[in-house]
């Protein structure tokens, strides 16, 4: 039995396709700015805070890190939705997203700012640094500097999860291809060039990160080395 | 609440367990000789991996469902079953990453291991075998227990496109029946729990003994 | 002429653990002193407490101005008056040379960029790193990093200096570079303490050496009294610091 590929009629619907693409890359790029945010947060309270606010970091922690982003998505996107309060469905993907993403960043950051060695705190307290700008300037910024190249391969793997969240009815690029497949059933098509599209986008996150990185630490900018 | 959702849940949580332990299974098989082919001297070989691996992360695993569900049918075959379609995709998506996991143990074993083995004359794969593997297996226990973490909540994405019924689809079944989604989708998410939180604490505890060990 | 440092009686225990057993000594403005004792005599330890980073538990002592056991001691003064450079130089590795040196002044002081970078520019000429401005730590050899340390210290225009064994961790030719800017330093009337193993350079420059023992300071006087110490603990001291 020989089939005919028709990528053809899958392809015609590029539009569809690229609006799914700009879709997923804001769900991206907004999961990631306040993952980045809830996890740099946690992770100073995890480190430093009072018993009680390390115990719910913690707690909160391990909880999304052993259950699976999906029920997450069902629980939060369904359970908001159950109590009648209606959100536009980005901005629950959204939530849905940063909750799941920040637990990870949370532990990333955590182990870069425990890497930072007493030394450093001490230098900058002899200074007359204060706390909040001795974690901001001595600790913060080359804890994330450090972890950096961790955070960069976890925020792809977001991109490439973030798929999930059309099971809640988000119309991203894995979302939106649904339409696609009832109106062609051109099944295995469709998913060869998701996964094509997928792969692109996950170079194209790695070198944003990349590009990134170099903008955002000089040293890494001078050097090339690894802080 | 009622009891036979309660069970629903239960064969689910059950759905979950047996396709996480057969994709560590078949995971794990491949992971290994994909670890291996990634430190292969034949540099088509080596190549080779790390080509596999790096498209296969970059893949999403509900994309590598989908062409593992159909995929098969348009060679011919019958569609598979929801179970052996997922167990395909997760196997080839988990034996990316453990591949890539084991791949760094084996050249954490220290290079002078490497050469004293050479000088003892044995061939490459009685290196590996006798001199290499035993200690890269103590290196490499922690972070596979760690990932039978992520295999376990990677079986959830088993629910959708194939709608093999684990866990997680038979919490939505519920839920549309019920509309209670705090309730069912929250006893889905401990029952999680209760098969990961042991397998991460488990995983850090040797990690630390290990680190100890190494001291 | 009145004492800038002045330690009465002062104790200070880690748990059960007495470090300090009532150090009393007294350093004037203009004055280097040189702490010098066998490891675990509390050198450090003294250091540590005059800049506050640890407490003390009996006793008084007189910093620059600020009483240090009073419970609403000024923090930010006192470490605005006093620098302190340690063995492991602790310079931040994110950050290049002028910067290193400008973080305070900026953040504690308030200064703009501008003159902050006009101190950074004088203190970096004092340890004669003025090429090495716009380096990170790394690139820099232990030696040059000791040197910005002080520098960064220095930019806090501090009226006193401490120095834990700044040299103990580098190569003796590297060593030399350290000693010749301290030395500078004590020219131009720093007020410095420095613990250290350095006997030759202690005997040069230092004004008071203060030979502690078990916690406490067991001699003590002008440099005189490495040449002709007065007790036979100091004198077997001297001595074995001369074999090595
Ligand atoms: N933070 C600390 N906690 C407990 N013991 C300490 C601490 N710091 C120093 N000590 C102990 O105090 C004693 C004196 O240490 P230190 O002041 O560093 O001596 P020195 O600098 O003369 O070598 C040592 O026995 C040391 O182990
Ligand atoms: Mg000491």
């Amino acid at each position: 039995m020989i089939y005919n590929f028709d990528f053809g009629a899958v392809l015609a619907y590029w539009p569809l396709l690229l609006e799914g693409v700009w879709t997923t890359l804001r769900l991206t790029l907004f999961s990631t700015v306040f993952g980045i945010l809830v996890g740099a947060f946690c992770a100073v309270v995890r480190t430093g805070g009072p018993a009680w606010a390390r115990w719910i970091v913690s707690l909160y922690v391990e909880f999304i890190r052993n259950t699976p982003l999906l029920v997450q998505s069902y629980f939060l996107i369904f359970g908001i939705a159950s109590m009648g309060i209606r959100l536009p469905i980005l901005l629950g993907a959204v939530i849905a997203l940063t909750v799941n993403i920040g637990a990870y960043t949370t532990e990333i950051v955590r182990a870069g700012i425990e890497s930072i060695h007493r030394g450093q705190l001490e230098a900058a307290t002899c200074l007359g640094l204060s706390s909040t700008q001795t974690y901001l300037h001595v600790i913060i910024r080359p804890a994330l500097e450090r972890v950096y190249p961790a955070l960069s391969s976890q925020y792809v793997l977001l991109m490439l999860a973030s798929s999930i969240v059309s099971s809640v009815g988000v119309e991203e690029l894995f979302g939106i291809s649904n339409r696609i497949q009832s109106e062609t059933y051109r099944n295995f098509e469709i998913f060869v060039v998701l996964g094509v599209i997928y792969l692109l986008l996950a170079v194209l996150v790695r070198s944003g990160f990349a590009l990134l990185g170099l903008a955002i630490f000089p040293r890494r900018r001078t050097l090339g080395t690894p802080l | 609440m009622n009891s036979a959702y309660i069970l629903s849940l239960l064969q689910g949580l059950w759905a979950t367990v047996v396709l996480s332990v057969l994709t560590f299974l078949f995971g794990g098989l491949i992971g290994f000789m994909v670890g291996l082919a990634r430190i292969s001297p034949s540099w088509v070989i080596s190549r080779g991996a790390a080509t596999y691996i790096q498209v296969l992360q970059g893949l999403p695993l509900l994309v590598l469902m989908g062409l593992c569900f159909y995929g098969p049918s348009i060679l011919g075959y019958n569609s598979l079953s929801p179970l052996v379609a997922a167990t395909f995709a997760l196997t080839l998506y988990s034996s990316a990453y453990l591949g890539e996991i084991w791949r760094g143990c084996i050249q954490a074993v220290a290079k002078p291991q490497w050469e004293a083995a050479e000088c003892l004359g044995l061939s490459r794969w009685q290196r590996m075998r006798t001199v290499i593997l035993p200690q890269a297996l103590r290196i490499a226990v922690p972070p596979t227990v760690g990932f039978m973490v992520q295999i376990v909540k990677n079986t959830s994405i088993a629910s959708l496109v194939v709608g093999y019924a684990e866990l997680s689809y038979n919490a939505k079944i519920i839920n549309n029946a019920t509309f209670e989604p705090f309730l069912y989708f929250g006893i889905a998410a401990l029952m999680y729990f209760a098969v990961c939180y042991p397998l991460s604490v488990q995983s850090r505890a040797l990690e630390r003994k290990l680190n100890v060990a190494n001291r | 002429m009145s004492p800038i440092v002045e330690l009465k009686d002062v104790h200070k225990s880690f748990g059960s653990l007495e470090v300090l057993k009532g150090v009393t000594f007294e350093v004037n403005k203009g004055e280097v002193a040189a702490i010098i004792g066998q490891s675990g005599s509390g050198k450090s330890t003294a250091l540590r407490c005059m800049d506050r980073l640890e407490t003390i538990q009996g006793g008084s002592m007189l910093i620059c101005g600020h009483q240090l056991h009073d419970t609403d001691v000024d923090l930010k003064a006192l470490r605005r008056d006093v620098g302190i450079v340690f063995q492991s130089y602790n310079l931040f590795p994110h950050l290049t040379v002028a910067q290193n040196i400008m973080l305070a002044p900026r953040m504690v002081k308030g200064m703009k960029q501008r003159d902050a970078r006009e101190i950074a520019d004088t203190v970096i000429a004092k340890v004669g790193l003025r090429e090495k401005m716009d380096c990170y730590p790394e690139q820099l050899s232990g030696g040059q990093q000791q040197r910005v340390a002080i520098a960064r210290s220095l930019a806090m225009e501090p009226k006193l200096m401490l120095f834990d064994e700044v040299t103990s961790a580098l190569d003796p030719q590297l060593t030399g570079e350290v000693l010749r800017v301290m030395e500078q330093l004590a020219a131009d009337g720093m007020t410095m303490i420095l613990v250290t193993h350095e006997m030759a350079f202690a005997r040069k420059v230092a004004d008071r050496v203060i030979y502690m023992r078990d916690g406490k300071v067991h001699e003590m006087g002008s440099s005189d009294i490495l040449r002709t110490p007065a007790t036979p603990e100091l004198a077997a001291f001297v001595s074995e610091s001369a074999e090595h």
